[in-house]
């Protein structure tokens, strides 16, 4: 049980915030390269579950799983987009992106008038909320990992 | 609790802040198209932010449900065009007009004008453009204040520039 990282995405695809927790092995490439390919990644398998999508949809996209880990995906009607990635046991995580969003996003970045929109988030006050947030999620437990 | 009553805020102090926001705006730019201007930007730069607090609160987005919210009103939607791209929403009463009487000189002057850069920023930032002005205000003389909005075309998402 844990939590691997965390990225939000404008909808320009500016990552807007990234923080990691438990992530044990990087990527190998720059932060900055892996946003883009992030990116990219979600733009392209968005639009391509739609497409291929029997019936009409309203939200397409919700998670996928490797044999090691689970990204889940929430997008709000604004275009931000929340990423999680999480190990195999947490099967679910849509009510913890949505409270990131009500709860955090809005209330600390949206309604700081110091906030500018569309860049990263260098609130102080959101980062420790944040942070605080998902180290008290029931399956936040690094030493499980 | 606190949280509940902090969402309650005096209307008429808001009306009346609103009123001295409007009329420094007229003392420091001397031309009623300038604050028009003005007031909508301002407007702008509010909806793109309403809008979030408004999707994070409400799931289904319907305009009545949103003038509700912040404004305590429920504006009618009419006089849709033919081609279902345009219609108008008549506001019985404004608050934001309460205690207000234009003043002669300032016959040209679109009082609630930040609601039009409200509405546009915020429906900007749900892939809609659009839009919006005044066509009738009851400050102006006329009997009902009248939004017309028309709908320009969706946002299409982009892939951003360089990435292959």
């Amino acid at each position: 049980m844990t939590v691997h990282n965390l990225y939000i995405f404008d909808r320009n695809g500016n990552c807007l915030y990234y923080n990691e927790w438990n992530r044990k092995k990087q990527a190998g490439i720059s932060k900055e390269e892996e946003f883009k390919l992030m990116y990219g990644m979600l733009f392209s398998i968005r639009s391509f579950v739609s497409k291929m999508s029997p019936l009409d949809m309203k939200e397409g996209f919700l998670s996928f799983q490797t044999s090691k880990y689970r990204l889940h995906y929430y997008e709000t009607p604004s275009g931000l987009k929340f990423v999680m990635n999480t190990d195999l046991s947490v099967t679910n995580a849509r009510d913890t992106l949505q409270h990131i969003y009500s709860n955090l996003y809005v209330e600390y970045i949206v309604k700081n008038p110091v906030c500018v929109l569309g860049h990263s988030l260098d609130s102080e006050l959101f980062s420790s909320r944040l942070d605080a947030f998902i180290r008290a999620l029931p399956y936040y437990s690094p030493r499980a990992a | 609790d606190l949280k509940a009553s902090s969402r309650v805020t005096n209307s008429e102090l808001f009306t009346l802040t609103y009123g001295a926001l409007v009329t420094q705006l007229c003392k420091d730019y001397e031309n009623d198209e300038e604050v028009n201007k003005q007031l909508d930007k301002m407007g702008y730069n509010i909806g793109v932010r309403l809008i979030e607090d408004f999707l994070a609160q409400t799931a289904d987005v319907i305009a009545k449900v949103a003038f509700k919210m912040y404004l305590g009103i429920t504006p009618s939607v009419t006089n849709w065009s033919p081609a279902g791209d345009e219609f108008s929403l008549m506001l019985e009463n404004n608050p934001l007009v309460d205690f207000v009487e234009l003043p002669d000189n300032h016959s040209t002057l679109i009082y609630s004008n930040l609601l039009c850069g409200v509405l546009r920023g915020a429906l900007e930032m749900v892939q809609m453009a659009v839009d919006v002005r005044f066509v009738q205000d009851t400050l102006r003389g006329d009997s009902v204040t009248e939004i017309r909005m028309k709908f320009i075309k969706r946002i299409e998402e982009n892939l951003p520039a360089g990435d292959e």
